[in-house]
């Protein structure tokens, strides 16, 4: 930590607490029925968005999943234009035609984020190749969940970047749950950046509620990869805070395992962090705080505010 | 009549065929502890254990072999893909192997198999969870298709998909899980390929499946008061498609609609339209009508996902069209 400037770890943590801010807001906004469909929340696993994406450029890319949230805001996707987008509004950074899944902004680098588990895996393999081609030093990152590593393709394509050495970064989010299915249910191993080893890269486990680590094993990832050294991957220990999507109740969860996890809390570590190292004073988290919750109340006011799409819009857009 | 939901309908099918044959068994994401996305498999592995639910990691396309495996070695798969939008994890092993180990093993073999999912529009969750895509399996001979309307249809169909010594996809509707209505008691068994006229008319027939036949319905009803008399027919199999049933009643009323939700170009109506045509042609007194969904991906916003499918308005207007 001693050798990360203090404007990259004050960066981080107001990443977190935007995501953080963005996904409360989100909540009370579905229970008060101004979202339809449903929702997947990043509650508790910011420090693996903000942590990685500290290390991009605005010319990388990432790929997302079903709950790409808390990606969209740390890869820059601005909070008014996503938040419209999950109402289903016009001004929605994918004029609504997207939704809380598919939420991206490809003029930050994100593409709209894929909700078929597992299917940013290769997308991210075939963008990195793009910048291998044109001899762009820019670098592809995949986000998805340990459940998305039991698919065939993770393995297809893990072989593939790698023999062909492509700018990439792939970062397992592992929450221990893919929906409501443990991690012991699912994988006969423990250790899933093992799985690297079978497909020739480099894999790392760090704890991914400590944002720091996240940011310091990234970097080396990412670095790697732009200079040309290949893909790796990283395995981020975490926990959502939430259920599933909006109407779980994880009555599958143990008794006491969240209030646990709740104690790791990524935004309480990076605060004691930071207040430790007097980087940031009491008064300055809450400044940072009430900036964060006054910039998604703007957000929220904005979506409500914005029109929905006219249903011709419908039609526009398939073809280019 | 008793009357249950869809889901319980589904689960009643479920617990009969697991009580009546111990080779029946459930495997699939999230089915046991959880009880399925939509609760279809509610209580089964509290009654059954976690030899017979077996809650399976993200890989669809193991789940699908798997079942067809154990179907060849003389098991009753129950295999779960949780929406019909990630069917294309699973499609090769469904396509490549389920549909054709038979005929390629000159009948040797049997896959005794149900591919269980779910789809369509109406919850707006965008263009990964919300498609109808029925006409990618009703194109490979060898698979047969299911999707049922009704409570009572999910639940006979169900448990003769089970019986059935086939692979059989079938496919439920997201807004029908709620839906209650009458179910027989005892051991209620429909038939696959086997339409069922759900309401008898004389000017005008309009074939459906799925969600979209209480779409019909409702629309039959604003119609009738127009004085206009709709036979509506729900194929409930698509593969194999009871025909004669559909021509029986296009002989009767000279007039047809197809409607799904399916999108037009590519939809299952081009298929069920063109037997009308081939069996049928001299008894129409006007070109056989299509409604289904335009053709785009499903948008997300309420307003765009309502624009592009099927409503009871759409189904008004080709009637109207096919009597002008």
């Amino acid at each position: 930590m001693e050798n990360i400037p203090r404007d990259k770890l004050l960066g981080i943590y107001e990443c977190m607490l935007r995501i953080r801010e963005f996904e409360n807001k989100i909540y009370y906004l579905f229970i008060d029925g101004f979202i339809p469909g449903t929702i997947h929340l990043y509650q508790g696993q910011e420090a693996v968005a903000a942590g990685v994406c500290a290390n991009l450029r605005k010319d990388d890319v990432i790929t997302s999943t079903h709950r790409p949230h808390g990606h969209a805001i740390a890869k820059g996707v601005p909070s008014g234009s996503l938040m419209a987008e999950i109402f289903g509004k016009s001004t929605g950074c994918c004029k609504g035609k997207g939704g809380s899944m598919h939420v991206g902004d490809i003029d930050v680098g994100m593409p709209p984020a894929i909700a078929i588990v597992a299917g940013g895996i290769p997308v991210a393999a075939g963008m990195a190749l793009a910048f291998k081609f044109q001899k762009k030093n820019s670098v592809a990152v995949s986000f998805f969940g340990e459940g998305a590593t039991n698919e065939g393709v993770f393995h297809e394509t893990l072989n593939m970047a790698s023999l062909w050495n492509l700018p990439v970064v792939y970062i397992c989010e592992n929450n221990l749950y893919a929906a409501s299915t443990h991690i012991e249910k699912a994988f006969k191993i423990t250790d899933i950046a093992k799985r690297a080893d079978a497909y020739g890269m480099p894999g790392r486990t760090v704890d991914g509620n400590d944002a720091v680590a996240v940011y310091s094993a990234a970097k080396e990832a990412v670095e790697q990869a732009r200079a040309g050294k290949g893909p790796s991957l990283l395995v981020c220990n975490t926990y959502r805070h939430g259920g599933h999507s909006r109407g779980d109740a994880c009555t599958y969860r143990p008794k006491g395992e969240k209030e646990e996890w709740l104690k790791k809390d990524p935004l309480i570590i990076m605060e004691n962090m930071l207040l430790e190292a007097k980087l940031l004073s009491a008064d300055g988290i809450k400044a940072m705080k009430e900036k964060a919750e006054q910039e998604m109340i703007e957000a929220s006011e904005f979506a409500k505010a914005s029109p929905l799409p006219a249903p011709e819009q419908a039609l526009e857009d398939l073809w280019a | 009549m008793r009357e249950i939901a869809y889901w319980q309908a589904l689960n009643e099918a479920l617990q009969e065929e697991m009580e009546r044959d111990p080779n029946v068994f459930l495997l699939g994401e999230d089915i046991g502890v959880y009880g399925g996305a939509y609760g279809v498999t509610r209580g089964l592995l509290e009654k059954y254990g976690p030899e017979r639910v077996m809650d399976t990691a993200i890989s669809e396309s193991a789940i699908t072999g798997a079942a067809i495996g154990a179907a060849m070695m003389g098991k009753r798969p129950v295999a779960e893909i949780m929406y019909v939008d990630f069917m294309g994890q699973a499609m090769d092993q469904l396509c490549n192997q389920a549909a054709k180990i038979r005929y390629m093993f000159g009948g040797k073999f049997k896959a005794p198999m149900v591919m269980r999912t779910e789809g369509g529009a109406g919850r707006t969750l965008g263009a990964h969870h919300s498609q109808s895509l029925e006409h990618w399996f009703t194109g490979i001979p060898g698979l047969k298709v299911v999707m049922p309307s009704t409570p009572a249809d999910a639940k006979g169909l169900l448990k003769a998909s089970i019986r059935d010594d086939n692979p059989v996809v079938f496919i439920e509707h997201k807004m029908l899980y709620k839906e209650k209505g009458p179910v027989p008691d005892g051991d209620h068994v429909v038939p696959l390929g086997v339409a069922d006229v759900k309401r008898q008319g004389k000017d005008v027939t309009v074939v459906s499946y799925s969600r979209t036949v209480l779409v019909a319905l409702e629309a039959a009803k604003i119609l009738e008061a127009e004085g206009i008399d709709v036979e509506v027919i729900d194929v409930r199999t698509l593969a194999p498609l009871d025909i004669k049933t559909i021509v029986d009643s296009v002989k009767k009323t000279n007039r047809a609609v197809v409607a799904h939700e399916a999108c037009k170009t590519g939809g299952f109506g081009g298929e069920i339209g063109m037997q009308i045509i081939e069996n049928a042609f001299d008894y129409l007194d006007g070109p056989v009508k299509r409604v289904a969904a335009i053709d785009v991906p499903i948008p997300k916003s309420p307003v765009l996902e309502q624009y592009v499918i099927p409503t009871k308005d759409s189904i008004i207007k080709a009637v109207k069209e096919a009597l002008a």
